[in-house]
C-alpha cells in the first residue's frame, strides 16, 4: 500500500517536471512557423505513414519465402537466401539506399533505349527506389526472424497435418505459416519501429518524407532547434501509436485464441 | 583536373592518391573508431542502467525507462543532429553557467555520444532481460555460502548472464557499425560520406559504393565469426536442451 | 554510487577527447559535398578548387591561423551559430533572409543563375517555359528560394548537393536543373555535361533572393573578424593574388565590379 503510494508520488512529480519543461519550451521557444507549415507537415507525414506500412507490408511477404528457402529449400536456394539476409544485415541501409538511385542512376544514360521503356517513368521517380530499398531491408531483417520462426515450430504439429493427408502446400498454410507468424507477433512492434526509424533515410534521395519537410523548414527559417525537437516529437509520437496498435492486436489474437 | 573517367579499377581504388582506397580505408578507420568506442561506452551505460533498473528505487527506474523509451523510437538521424547541433549549444551554456570554460564537440566525440546514447539504451534492455533470467535461487545460493557482492556477480551473474545477452549484444555491435554511416548526414567522414564523395568526384558511382558496401560486410562477416567464439566459449558447460 | 563514479569518468573521457575552445585558430567551414570549380575533394583527403585557395590566400593577408573544417552543405549555417566553425566559406550569398541569421564580409565574387538541361531540350528559366517540369535544385540554395518563387509551376526535386542534381539531369530523372552559372559551366565542360546537357539560360535576376555577391559568413557580433577579413579581401585584390588564383579557373572577372 505505501509503496504503491510512493510510486504514485514520484510518478506525479515526473509528470509535472515534464509538463513544466514543455511549458517552458512552449513558451521560451520561437514555434510562429508551425501554421505556415502545417499543411506541408501533414503531407509528410502521410508519406512517412504510406512508405512505413507499404514497405512493412511488402517486405513481410517477401520475408516468407526467403526463411523458408533457408529452413527447407534446394541448396542453391537456401544460399543464395542466406547471402541475401547477410548483405542487407551487413551493409548500412544509406548505402543501399544511395546504391540504387545514384549507383543505378549513373549506368541509365549508357543503356540504349531506356527512355523508350515503359519502365522510365518509374526510373526516374525517387519513390520506387525509396519503397525497394526499405523493403528489401525489412525482408533481410524479418527474413532471419522469421527462419528461426519456421524452424521452431514443433516437429509433432507438422507431423499430424502429413498423417491427415494435407497437401505439403496445405501444411504450410494451415499451420506452419500461423504458427511462424504467432511466434514472430511479439517482435513485431519492435521490427516495426526500426522500420520507421530507417524511412527518414530516403530524405537523402529527394523523397519528400516528414524528415524532408523539417529539413526544409530549418533551412528556410533558419530556425536550428525548435523544427529539430518536434520532429523528434512526431517520430515518438508514431512510435507510440505504433506500439498502441501492437498491443491491441496482440491482446486480440489472444483473445481470441483463449476462446 | 584529373581523369578520373578512364583510369583503371586498380588505379581508382589503389591506396596512394590519385586512387581512393586509401581515402576509404581512412574512412573505414573511422567508422570502427566511433563504432568501437561507442558501444564501449554503450556497454557501460547498459550495464549500470540494467543494474540501476533492477536494483534502482521507482524515480530512477521510470527515469531509465524515459531513457531507453525515447532513445529507441527518435531515428537515429534526428538523434544524431539532436546532440550535434543542440547538443553543444546546450553543454556549453551548462559550462558557462556553472563558471566552467567552454569546450569544442568536435564531430567524432559528437559522433562517438550519438552511438553511446543509442547503444545504451538497447543495451539496457538486453542486459536487463539476461539479469532476469538468472534464477534467483542461484544468487541466494551464493549468497548464503558468504559470497561477497562482487564475488556473486563475477561468479554467477556474469557468467550465467553472458550466453543470454551475447546474441543480442553481438547484434548490437553489427547496428554500431552500420549506425556511424548516418553520420554522413552532418558531414563527418566516415566511410559512407567518404565512399559519395569519391563516387561523386570519380563519376564512379557504382565502384565506390560497392567497394564500401564490400568493407562494411567484411566487418560484420568477422565480427560474427569473434562473437560466435566467443559464444560458444561463454557456453562451456550450459547444458544443452 | 557506482553509476555516479561510472558517469563521471565517461565524462571525463569525453573532456579528453574535446580539445577545449580555442581562440587562435580560425575555423573556415566548407561543405563537403563537391562544388567543382570552387571546391572539390581529392584522394588525399584533402579539398581543392577556387574557393578554397582564395579562402587560404585571405587567411595569409590577415595573418590568421586558418583550419579547414568541412561539414554538410545542409547543415553549414547551423554549424557557425553552433561554434564549430568561425567562417563559411562555402559560395553562400548574401541575402536578406541570410542576414537575418548571420552576418557576412564583403563579398568576393558575384556570380547568376542559370538553367541547364537536355541538349535537345528548350525549356525557358522563366515560370511559362518550366511550367510542368520537373527541376532539380540544391536544398538550402538561393536557388531553391528563387525556384519557390519564380517557378511556381513547376516540380521542384530538392538535392543535399548540386552535384547530386547534376548526376540526377545526367541519368535523365530531372529535365532540368537552376543553380549558380560557374559551376554548372563546370559541369557542362565536364564529359557527362557535354554528353548531355546544354545552357538553357540565365535567370531574370532577382536581388532580393539572389543576393548581392558572395561574402564569408560570419556570426553576428564577430566584428573583429569581420574587419580582418574585409581587409583580406582587399589585399589581395590589390596585390594580384586574387587575379592569379581566379586565372587557374576562369578566364574572365569573377569578382564583377
Amino acid at each position: 500500500m505505501f509503496k504503491a503510494q510512493v510510486l504514485v508520488a514520484h510518478r506525479i512529480a515526473l509528470a509535472l517536471f515534464f509538463a513544466a519543461l514543455f511549458a517552458l519550451a512552449a513558451v521560451n521557444m520561437q514555434w510562429d512557423w508551425i501554421p505556415d507549415y502545417a499543411a506541408k507537415i501533414l503531407q509528410g507525414l502521410a508519406k512517412t505513414i504510406v512508405l512505413l506500412i507499404s514497405t512493412s507490408i511488402a517486405g513481410f511477404i517477401l520475408c516468407i519465402p526467403i526463411a523458408l528457402a533457408q529452413v527447407c529449400g534446394p541448396k542453391p536456394l537456401a544460399w543464395l537466401a542466406h547471402k541475401f539476409c547477410t548483405i542487407i544485415r551487413g551493409t548500412p541501409l544509406l548505402l543501399q539506399i544511395w546504391l540504387l538511385y545514384y549507383g543505378l542512376g549513373s549506368i541509365f544514360p549508357y543503356v540504349p533505349g531506356l527512355r523508350e521503356a515503359w519502365i522510365w517513368p518509374y526510373l526516374i521517380d525517387p519513390w520506387p527506389y525509396a519503397f525497394v530499398a526499405l523493403t528489401l531491408s525489412f525482408a533481410g531483417y524479418e527474413g532471419e526472424t522469421m527462419r528461426g520462426a519456421f524452424a521452431g515450430v514443433a516437429k509433432g504439429e507438422l507431423e499430424a497435418g502429413h498423417a491427415l493427408g494435407m497437401h505439403p502446400f496445405t501444411i504450410l498454410r494451415r499451420i506452419w505459416l500461423p504458427r511462424a507468424i504467432q511466434r514472430v507477433l511479439p517482435t513485431l512492434n519492435g521490427e516495426l519501429i526500426l522500420q520507421l526509424k530507417a524511412t527518414p533515410l530516403v530524405a537523402t534521395i529527394a523523397v519528400v518524407d516528414t524528415y524532408a519537410i523539417f529539413a526544409r523548414i530549418r533551412q528556410e527559417t533558419y530556425i536550428i532547434y525548435e523544427p529539430l525537437l518536434l520532429l523528434a516529437l512526431t517520430y515518438l509520437l508514431l512510435a507510440g501509436l505504433i506500439t498502441l496498435l501492437c498491443k491491441y492486436f496482440e491482446a486480440k489474437s489472444r483473445a481470441r485464441l483463449s476462446s | 583536373m584529373l581523369n578520373y573517367r578512364d583510369m583503371s579499377v586498380a588505379d581508382l581504388l589503389a591506396l596512394a592518391p590519385p586512387g581512393w582506397g586509401g581515402v576509404l580505408l581512412d574512412g573505414l578507420w573511422l567508422s570502427l573508431q566511433v563504432a568501437g568506442a561507442g558501444y564501449i561506452i554503450g556497454l557501460l551505460i547498459g550495464g549500470s542502467g540494467a543494474l540501476l533498473k533492477i536494483s534502482g528505487g521507482p524515480l530512477t527506474r521510470d527515469l531509465l525507462t524515459c531513457y531507453t523509451t525515447l532513445v529507441r523510437s527518435i531515428p537515429e538521424l534526428v538523434l544524431i543532429l539532436l546532440i550535434y547541433f543542440a547538443g553543444p549549444v546546450a553543454l556549453n551554456q551548462l559550462l558557462s553557467a556553472l563558471g566552467l570554460p567552454k569546450i569544442e564537440i568536435s564531430p567524432l566525440v559528437a559522433g562517438i555520444t550519438v552511438i553511446a546514447l543509442v547503444q545504451g539504451a538497447y543495451i539496457t534492455e538486453v542486459v536487463r532481460g539476461a539479469i532476469e533470467a538468472i534464477p534467483v535461487g542461484h544468487i541466494e545460493a551464493a549468497r548464503s555460502l558468504g559470497m561477497r557482492p562482487f564475488t556473486i556477480f563475477r561468479r554467477i551473474t556474469l557468467p550465467e548472464l553472458l550466453p543470454t545477452a551475447l546474441p543480442g549484444l553481438s547484434n548490437l555491435w553489427l547496428i554500431a557499425t552500420k549506425d556511424t554511416a548516418l553520420l554522413a548526414v552532418v558531414g563527418f567522414s566516415e566511410l559512407t560520406l567518404v565512399a559519395r564523395q569519391a563516387a561523386a568526384t570519380t563519376k564512379h558511382h557504382l565502384l565506390f559504393l560497392c567497394a564500401a558496401g564490400l568493407l562494411y560486410l567484411i566487418v560484420s562477416v568477422i565480427s560474427n565469426w569473434l562473437f560466435r567464439r566467443l559464444e560458444n566459449r561463454v557456453n562451456r558447460g550450459q547444458s544443452h536442451v | 554510487m557506482k553509476f555516479k563514479k561510472l558517469l563521471l569518468a565517461t565524462t571525463a573521457s569525453l573532456m579528453l577527447l574535446s580539445t577545449a575552445a580555442s581562440a587562435d585558430i580560425t575555423r573556415i567551414g566548407i561543405a563537403t559535398e563537391p562544388y567543382p570549380p570552387f571546391s572539390v575533394p581529392d584522394a588525399a583527403g584533402n579539398y581543392n578548387g577556387w574557393e578554397i585557395e582564395i579562402a587560404n590566400a585571405v587567411c595569409a593577408a590577415a595573418k590568421l591561423e586558418c583550419e579547414i573544417v568541412a561539414s554538410a552543405w545542409d547543415g553549414i549555417i547551423p554549424s557557425l551559430k553552433a561554434e564549430k566553425i568561425d567562417v563559411i566559406a562555402a559560395s553562400l550569398s548574401v541575402t536578406a533572409a541570410r542576414l537575418k541569421v548571420i552576418d557576412f564580409s564583403n563579398k568576393y565574387y558575384q556570380t547568376g543563375a542559370a538553367l541547364i538541361g537536355a541538349a535537345n531540350s528548350s525549356i525557358a528559366p522563366t515560370a511559362a517555359g518550366v511550367g510542368g517540369k520537373t527541376i532539380g535544385i540544391q536544398s538550402a540554395s538561393i536557388h531553391q528560394a528563387y525556384a519557390a518563387k519564380h517557378f511556381p509551376d513547376a516540380s521542384i526535386r530538392e538535392y543535399q548537393s548540386q552535384d547530386e542534381a547534376n548526376q540526377d539531369l545526367f541519368a535523365g530523372r530531372i529535365d532540368a536543373t537552376l543553380a549558380d552559372v560557374l559551376t554548372l559551366d563546370a559541369f557542362l565542360a565536364s564529359e557527362e555535361g557535354q554528353a548531355c546537357c546544354k545552357l538553357l539560360g540565365i535567370a531574370k535576376n532577382d536581388v532580393e533572393i539572389l543576393g548581392e555577391g558572395i561574402g564569408f559568413g560570419l556570426r553576428k557580433g564577430n566584428d573583429e573578424l569581420k574587419a580582418k577579413l574585409n581587409a583580406a579581401i582587399d589585399q589581395i585584390r590589390s596585390d594580384g593574388t586574387y587575379a592569379k588564383i581566379s586565372a587557374k579557373y576562369f578566364d574572365f572577372n569573377i569578382y564583377g565590379d
